[in-house]
């Protein structure tokens, strides 16, 4: 199998993709990125904990018109995974208002999303209708 | 007039759309010699600018109009604050006339973006080489159309999604019926970009942006500038009787920022320092929803102005589709929203769009609306929004 790297380092990878998130040992407030403290509540210690990979569309739009280089239609949204919301593109779904709707339940993918020169794979990650 | 109230003393705005012909210092001009002159007073009058411009934010807009219209030596605030750049300038005069600095100042926004095409979402670059994490969510490639979208059409279509989700009753019609609207009052404003009647199967069947946001939904990108002074009430008694007649009086002057959600650095939450200001606003004036006779908001994208009958608190909580349904917000309703034909047909040139709206309200408390007067208008209240996020509301009021 190739080496695989994740898009971004909240995407774990592994038998049991996830996202992770770091959460505010305070307040309980949840972030993606790297942290210099807590927006929510100014204190800076973190412990990093796993996101529910199923969730409910909260809103969506679907992207016809993009930056140049970005393949179109795309679907992307607000996905609540039980209280965390997440930011993703829709994935396996046709792109179109008849086959997404708001409040559709979701579950974590992972696709690849490009090959480097070394053979590495990218693997991103969306959210795909729960149960076909 | 109370000693520490703002008054407007002079306000313009020049045509929004193409203005090939001038430079950012040529529009700015034209807008600030035009509120000085409304206001009959002068340059060396003035003792403070407030500054605003967001594409060449570094360059130091303010001194450059200065070296053209008069170098008097006052302070100048350049600001960029998104597309709340105009308010903010407009803040930064208020406060600096409010704190009893001078008794006089200038505000102005600028923006040249004319063909300019999508606002933010980066290029995307051949992915290739070695993959390398980066900055804060260590992404190996741009995660723009990867990871959910960064342009606004796309971003503001969730914000409006998201209000359907919560409440019910929102469709692609019924954005494209907003946007409708704004389009038809367009027709009564000589100085808005686009100033045409659409169909709502033209609004409807016109290139789809990011669904349910089609192009005549979105912000018209354009040229454009305008500018106000402000003035105190000890100042303004000690001027004439006409210009104390045409003053408009500032009765809240608001800035905000958005405060933490939860999921306020997924999807931007505009909902929540929209309220914030609008209820700080209201308190400051001492007035309530009901008391506006017009209301000039941000309507960047159709599924933008829905939310905001609801966080300027037009509408009950949850109501803003009914409240649209009912035509409240067309010109002859019960509370006229944008009249000028709002950012979609008005049009955007970002940085002045915050005191634009200021002038459009204010022109209507004179009563020199012309054909697209609002009778008896006496109170009304403009709002921008800039991602990020920032958002400036204004309350003005005729002169007693
Ligand atoms: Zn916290």
């Amino acid at each position: 199998m190739a080496k695989q790297i994740p898009l971004v380092d909240y995407l774990e990878l592994g038998d049991d993709p996830h996202l992770t998130a770091n959460e505010c040992t305070a307040c309980g407030a949840r972030f993606f990125d790297r942290r210099n403290a807590c927006a929510s509540c100014g204190k800076t210690e973190f412990n990093r904990v796993a996101v529910s990979t199923k969730g409910e569309v909260r809103a969506f739009t679907i992207v016809a018109f993009a930056a140049p280089g970005i393949p179109v239609p795309y679907v992307a949204a607000l996905v609540d995974c039980g209280g965390t919301s997440v930011r993703a593109n829709l994935i396996n779904v046709e792109p179109d208002p008849e086959h997404v709707t708001l409040g559709m339940s979701v579950s974590l993918a992972t696709e690849v999303v490009g090959t480097d020169d070394h053979g590495t794979e990218a693997i991103g990650f969306g959210f795909e209708p729960l149960g076909g | 007039m109370a000693s520490d109230d703002l008054w407007i003393l002079g306000i313009h705005m020049t045509k929004f759309g193409k203005h090939p012909d001038m430079d950012l210092v040529d529009l700015a001009s034209e807008a600030v010699l035009g509120a000085l002159s409304d206001g009959g007073v002068e340059m060396k009058d003035m003792g403070v600018i407030g500054a605003g411009n967001l594409m060449a934010a570094n360059a130091g807009i303010g001194q450059q109009l200065q070296k053209q219209l008069g170098q008097t030596g006052i302070p100048v605030y350049n600001v960029a604050n998104a597309c709340a750049t105009g308010a903010t300038a407009l803040r930064v005069a208020c406060m600096a006339v409010k704190a009893g600095e001078t008794d006089m100042g200038l505000a102005f926004g600028v923006e040249k973006l004319s063909g300019a095409g999508l606002l933010s979402g980066g290029n995307r670059k051949s992915d290739s080489g070695t993959w390398e994490p980066s900055g804060r969510y260590g992404a190996v490639a741009p995660v723009d159309g990867r990871i959910g979208t960064e342009i606004m059409p796309g971003v503001f279509a969730q914000i409006g999604m998201e209000y359907g989700h919560r409440y019910g009753g929102t469709s692609f019609e019924l954005f494209a019926k907003i946007s409708e609207k704004n389009h038809s009052h367009s027709t009564l404003n000589p100085l808005a970009a686009y100033s045409k009647k659409m169909t709502l199967d033209e609004i409807m069947g016109d290139v789809m942006i990011a669904y349910p946001n089609t192009r005549p939904m979105c912000s018209a990108n354009c040229d454009g500038a305008a500018a106000a002074v402000v003035v105190s009430g000890s100042k303004l008694k000690t001027l004439s009787l006409e210009q104390q007649r045409r003053a408009v009086k500032i009765s809240a002057s608001i800035l905000t920022t958005d405060p933490w959600e939860e999921s306020c650095q997924i999807l931007p939450d505009v909902n929540t320092l929209t309220r914030n200001a609008a209820t700080q606003a209201y308190e400051q004036a001492g007035i309530g929803p009901s008391d506006l006779d017009l209301v000039e908001l941000h309507d960047c994208f159709a599924t933008a102005e829905l939310v905001h009958y609801d966080n300027l608190m037009l509408c009950d909580v949850g109501g803003a589709v009914d409240f649209f349904n009912s035509g409240a917000t067309w010109r002859d309703g019960s509370m006229p929203v944008n009249v000028s034909g709002g950012l979609e047909s008005k049009g955007h040139p970002i940085a002045a769009t915050g005191i634009a709206n200021v002038w459009e309200v204010a022109t209507h408390l004179r009563g020199e609306a012309g054909d697209r007067q609002i009778a008896g208008a006496r109170v009304g209240m403009t709002h921008v929004i800039g991602l990020g996020s920032a958002c400036g509301v204004h309350i003005l009021e005729k002169a007693a």
